[in-house]
């Protein structure tokens, strides 16, 4: 299924996964020799005629911060599907690092390459509890015979901790994640996602339905993120934005309108013009 | 480091859970089997044959109702079409006790009697091998588990899931009832196979066989529990669940639901088809009857009723109903179907979580 | 002369005035030992086609020509006590007491009828020419060439003509004369009749043809007739696969706008067929007690009331218990199940549990030729139109009414459609009420072409999903192509491998074509949230 050859890499903790168990296999860490995680040339996706992208053109350097902004129709959220092989474009080309091409790989294909996503509703898993919501999203071996013989070792253990402390849900570890306040919920979904260890998180409005004290300890830890990891962050929140500091992409009508600094695209003309403008 | 397979095995179960899996070996194994054979016919503690195969039946039931709840329950892939597997798995065992007749049939062929009838001269090729018993036991796990992947394959690869999963699922088993009817097929068309004399060489109707097959349906009904038990705790239950809930998220975080998906449906119907084997030899036919709609619905009525996400659920319900129906379908035949409707409109109504949720509600205001 | 004429008028006799005689030589041969002279004289006889010919053949046809001695005759007369001699028409005196009437044998009696047919070919009235036309088609032997000749020189009538064409075609395919026979090809080669190609099949080989021209002009010709019957044949089965599609359809169309508003599957939507037609069955029963003269109108009063049943057991189903299931698709699925099952029961213990007659209107019944080999009975073509009008019906209801607007906007986001002020609640139980509405035309329609009995909505439910499934979420159009491509699949697939072979071949192209478009075939691309 694979399009790429990758060597079969054995860093599962299981142990048990063999080579010729069916599933995707582990992905060799992306090649970023040029400096640049993510190439989006050319896309374009239109439904039933509606041009939700429209030839959009954007690369995301490794280990930057950068930010999205544009109003609601935009493009910001099928860009991400695009990224993550939920939509397939109509034309252009997805390259992670200079070699893996996203448009032939499925979904989890691309998460096991390193691409971390978060929805703009945070989806966890309601029935599960905290823990178990991110043993799952731990970086292991995910094929499914994999899973069968899979037992939580010490090493694991001590991870899911660390991210449990990072969050700040080590006292809701037990606890059915359906159960956790919205805020909460936000933060389970951004340490699923560190338990990923993804090279890139694309991140869709992280800090919907926080309070200014969660969100500031937000933009705190997404600028730690910020070096070793990649990070898109899709928000509406100006002020979240400045605290992060990076780089500003404004989409609008499925194509980019601006980028540079907060500042320099705030006095943008025509982004002024489409924030204020109808 | 490594707990130790077999320890996890064992912590798969609470300790309660596995004390009334001995109390339930001893019967099914040990007490009603001896009560069958060494207790004189007269005698008040006799159990009858009557009781003996309706009790082996059920069990067969009750198998194929956790393996639909591992599914439906677990996997939140609800099937129209589990007959098709259990009956497939009936047929693979009822073409070996068609071949273990031999010349005792109404023609005195060597043919099985709905061939002679038809006047076909030999075997279709499909038909051979159908003689050895061990490779039948193969066929019997083989082919109901080999549909299953490849069904499961395009419908779960093309992300057909919910009420559309259901509806196709219905039409597979729907076709395959057809395909059967057809004398063409070589199935025995209408009547489908009968008048079974022996296995393996030993009197299908003796005591001994008739306790012989009732034990096993307990062991593997056990087994199955066992499996399933083991199944739903591990990662592998886990994540399963997880695809149930939120199955975007779970590819996104890395897992293929396909392969997932995929497992717990062919093993499920692999459950499903050795539980036909064994309900074939103890009711004495096989039929395309059993791949029609109706009977695959019925499935999830039992499990529906006894509780679904849980193991004993599937069980209690297989039994209840199945208990009911044998009595109810005697004393007013005319009203079971009126009763059938209801008991799937009530449950689904007001007792979402069946009889296992109602209980545990039951204890938990007793706490209270 | 005079009072022998006097004597026939005063007995009523047929005319036989001022026509002259027969041969009656001839006439005496009819009576001949063999069968071959016997033939000759018929031959002969029928060539001028006069009255008297005619009447005595017609009398050997029916054993009424009888022979005594030397005298051929025929008896009349009220009580059959005149005998008139075959010949002369005259009366035979005195009227013999012993006789016997002439052997006439298959091969003399063949003969015999197409003698008669061609010479009703000249007779005054229209209608019996046609009859008569139409039986010399396909048995015209080469000795009727001549007759054949003289009809079609007089004829005026094109049907008649036609036909007559044709059969002087096909007498002569047996003409000595290789001009001739390939002329007659040529003319064979035009027919829509399935015999033509029986006729010049022979003519292939080169031992009955010797003419190399005459056989490859039978080939071409074979080959013209075979395109058209083929074409008669497909055309026959996209018919009936049209008639398919239209019950497919109707009873598609109520699963397809449920499953839209609501996102359920009504497993008792055959059970709604059921009510529509055993509402039928009931006005049908009405009529015949009440309205014996208008029984035959009994279809148009069967139709409201169909919908108006159906649709109310749709909206107490959907009031009782499936709206209490909101958001639970699969228990829903169970739980009409359920419904289904009471519903089954209780039309056995209704109407019993054997089938009703349900009968066609007069109107309703026979067909209509379209060509030769394709009858399209009326009952189906009836059917088909009913269905365009019903999704006339349905589609202006949809598009142009205020309950339309607020099903399509409930279909496409509940919620949202919620907040300004859709009140949804009704809106479901209509378009259930609507859905089953339809689903009750749909038995109408069924009640028509199948059996009526409690299980009928099983038999068609399972192909009504896949139309469902194959069209797509809420999409009229859709469940519009599905359902008339699954019907015409459907009836190729049963032409060629067989009704069961069909099933499963529709089951798995339904199967692959949905791996290209799983949610359907016209469903609306989006950014769409699938949890």
């Amino acid at each position: 299924m694979n399009s790429k050859p990758v060597s079969v890499e054995a860093e599962n903790q299981g142990g048990e996964g063999s080579a010729q168990v069916v599933g995707h296999v582990l992905q060799p860490g992306v090649d970023i020799s040029h400096k640049v995680i993510l190439y989006l040339e050319d896309i374009s996706v239109s439904f039933d005629g509606f041009k939700a992208l429209n030839n959009l053109n954007m690369t995301i350097d490794a280990g930057e911060l950068r930010c999205i902004i544009g109003p609601n129709g935009a493009g910001k959220t099928t860009m991400m599907d695009v990224i993550t092989g939920k939509t397939r474009p109509d034309s252009g080309t997805c390259f992670f690092g200079q070699t893996l091409d996203l448009t032939r790989m499925t979904e989890p294909e691309i998460a096991h390459a390193g691409i971390g996503r978060k929805f703009q509703k945070p989806t966890i898993f309601e029935n599960h509890t905290v823990f178990e919501n991110l043993e799952l999203a731990m970086k292991t071996d995910k094929r499914v015979w994999a899973s069968l013989f899979a037992w939580l070792d010490r090493e694991g253990r001590d991870k899911i901790a660390d991210t449990l402390k990072l969050i700040r849900l080590d006292q809701e570890a037990d606890r059915q994640a359906g159960l956790l306040s919205h805020g909460q919920k936000q933060w389970l979904e951004i340490g699923m996602l560190l338990m990923q260890e993804p090279q890139l998180l694309l991140l869709d409005e992280p800090v919907a339905g926080m309070t200014d004290d969660e969100t500031e300890r937000t933009a705190e830890l997404f600028k730690s993120l910020a070096g070793k990891h990649s990070l898109v962050v899709v928000e509406h929140d100006m002020a979240f934005i400045e605290q992060l500091g990076g780089k500003v992409t404004v989409l609008h009508e499925g194509s980019v309108l601006a980028e540079g600094s907060l500042a320099k695209v705030q006095a943008d003309q025509r982004v002024i013009e489409v924030y204020l403008g109808r | 480091m490594r707990t130790p397979f077999t320890l996890r095995f064992l912590a798969a179960m609470p300790r309660s859970g596995w004390i009334a899996m001995g109390l339930f070996a001893a019967i099914t194994l040990v007490l009603m089997p001896a009560l069958h054979l060494f207790v004189p016919e007269s005698h008040p503690l006799h159990v009858s044959n009557y009781v003996i195969t309706l009790g082996g039946k059920i069990m067969c039931y009750a198998i194929v109702a956790v393996a639909m709840d591992l599914v439906w329950g677990y996997g939140g892939i609800l099937s129209l079409g589990h007959g098709v597997f259990f009956a497939l798995g009936g047929y693979a065992f009822g073409m070996y006790l068609m071949r273990e007749i031999g010349t005792d049939g109404s023609y005195q062929s060597h043919l099985p009697d709905f061939m002679v009838f038809l006047d076909w001269k030999e075997l279709p090729w499909y038909w051979a091998g159908s003689d050895s018993f061990l490779l039948t036991l193969l066929l019997v796990l083989a082919v109901p588990s080999l549909v299953a992947y490849v069904f499961g394959y395009f419908a779960f690869r093309s992300r057909i899931k919910g009420v559309y999963f259901a509806i196709i699922t219905q039409a597979l088993t729907f076709a395959a009832m057809l395909l059967f009817f057809r004398n063409e097929t070589g199935f025995g068309g209408n009547n489908g196979f009968t008048d079974f004399k022996r296995i393996l060489g030993y009197d299908i109707t003796s005591p001994e066989m008739r306790a012989t097959l009732f034990a096993l349906s307990a062991l593997v009904l056990m087994l199955t529990l066992l499996v399933g038990r083991y199944l739903v705790i591990s990662k592998f239950g886990r994540i399963l669940a997880a695809i149930r809930d939120a199955e975007s998220r779970v590819m996104f975080i890395g897992y293929n639901p396909l392969h997932y998906k995929l497992l717990i449906w062919t093993v499920s119907a692999m459950l499903c088809g050795i539980a036909g084997a064994l309900y074939v030899p103890q009711v004495g036919i096989i039929n395309p009857g059993e791949m029609s709609p109706a009977n695959s619905i019925e499935i999830a009525i039992w499990v529906a009723v006894g509780g679904r996400g849980t193991l004993i659920g599937p069980v209690i319900g297989a039994g209840l109903v199945n208990a009911f129906k044998s009595y109810f379908t005697v004393a007013f035949p005319e009203y079971w179907l009126f009763f059938l409707g209801a008991l799937f409109v009530g449950v689904t109504l007001w007792l979402p979580e069946g009889v296992v949720g109602l209980w545990k509600r039951i204890k938990a205001r007793g706490k209270a | 002369m005079k009072l022998f004429f006097l004597a026939l008028l005063l007995f009523g006799l047929p005319a036989t005035n001022a026509l002259a005689a027969l041969d009656p030589a001839l006439v005496k041969q009819l009576a001949a030992e063999e069968s071959d002279d016997k033939i000759s004289a018929i031959q002969q006889l029928s060539a001028d086609a006069s009255p008297e010919a005619v009447k005595v053949l017609k009398a050997m046809a029916e054993d009424a020509l009888l022979v005594t001695g030397e005298t051929v005759f025929i008896l009349e007369g009220e009580d059959g006590n005149l005998a008139l001699d075959a010949a002369t028409g005259k009366l035979v005196v005195p009227a013999p007491k012993t006789y016997e009437s002439i052997t006439v044998n298959n091969r003399v009696r063949s003969t015999l009828t197409n003698a008669l047919a061609a010479m009703r070919l000249f007779d005054p009235d229209r209608a019996v020419r046609l009859v008569a036309a139409t039986e010399l088609q396909s048995n015209a032997g080469i000795e009727m060439v001549p007759i054949l000749a003289r009809a079609l020189a007089k004829e005026a009538d094109a049907e008649i003509l036609t036909l007559l064409k044709q059969a002087h075609a096909q007498a002569n395919l047996a003409n000595p004369d290789a001009a001739a026979r390939l002329a007659a090809v040529d003319v064979l080669a035009k027919s829509t009749s399935p015999a033509s190609r029986g006729l010049l099949l022979p003519l292939l080989e080169p031992a009955n043809e010797p003419d190399v021209k005459v056989r490859e002009a039978a080939g071409q010709a074979i080959k013209a007739i075979e395109s058209r019957l083929v074409l008669g044949e497909i055309l026959g089965q996209i018919f009936s696969g049209l008639s398919l599609g239209s019950i497919l359809l109707l009873a598609a169309l109520g699963l397809a706008i449920i499953y839209g508003v609501m996102g359920v599957i009504n497993m008792a939507h055959g059970e709604l067929l059921m009510v529509g037609a055993y509402a039928t069955y009931f006005i049908q029963t009405l009529f015949r007690a009440t309205l014996p003269d208008y029984v035959d109108w009994y279809l148009l009063a069967a139709i409201p009331v169909a919908f108006l049943v159906a649709a109310l057991v749709g909206m107490l189903l959907e009031r009782t218990v499936i709206r209490h299931l909101y958001g639970r698709p699969l228990e829903t699925l169970l739980a009409t199940w359920g419904l289904s099952l009471i519903l089954i029961q209780a039309a056995r213990m209704l109407f019993g549990a054997q089938n009703v007659a349900v009968a066609n209107p007069v109107w309703m019944s026979g067909g209509v030729e379209i060509m030769a080999g394709l009858v399209l009975p009326w009952n189906r073509i009836v059917i088909i139109g009913f269905t365009l009008f019903v999704l006339t019906l349905v589609w202006v209801l949809m598009q142009k009414t205020r309950l339309g607007l607020f099903v399509r906007a409930v279909t496409q986001n509940r919620a949202m459609a919620g907040c300004v002020g859709v009140p949804t609640a009704r809106v479901d139980t209509l378009a259930f009420g609507l859905g089953a509405g339809i689903a009750g035309l749909g038995g109408v329609a069924l009640s028509q072409i199948a059996n009526v009995g409690p299980d009928m909505g099983q038999g068609y439910i399972v192909d009504s999903f896949l139309v469902v499934v194959l069209g797509g979420v809420g999409q009229l159009a859709g469940a519009v192509w599905a359902a008339l491509g699954l019907g015409v699949v459907t009836k190729f697939l049963e032409g060629w491998s067989g009704a069961v072979i069909a099933k499963i071949v529709v089951l798995v192209i339904v199967i692959l074509v949905i791996q290209k478009r799983p949610q359907g075939l016209f469903a609306l691309k989006g950014r769409s949230v699938d949890n």
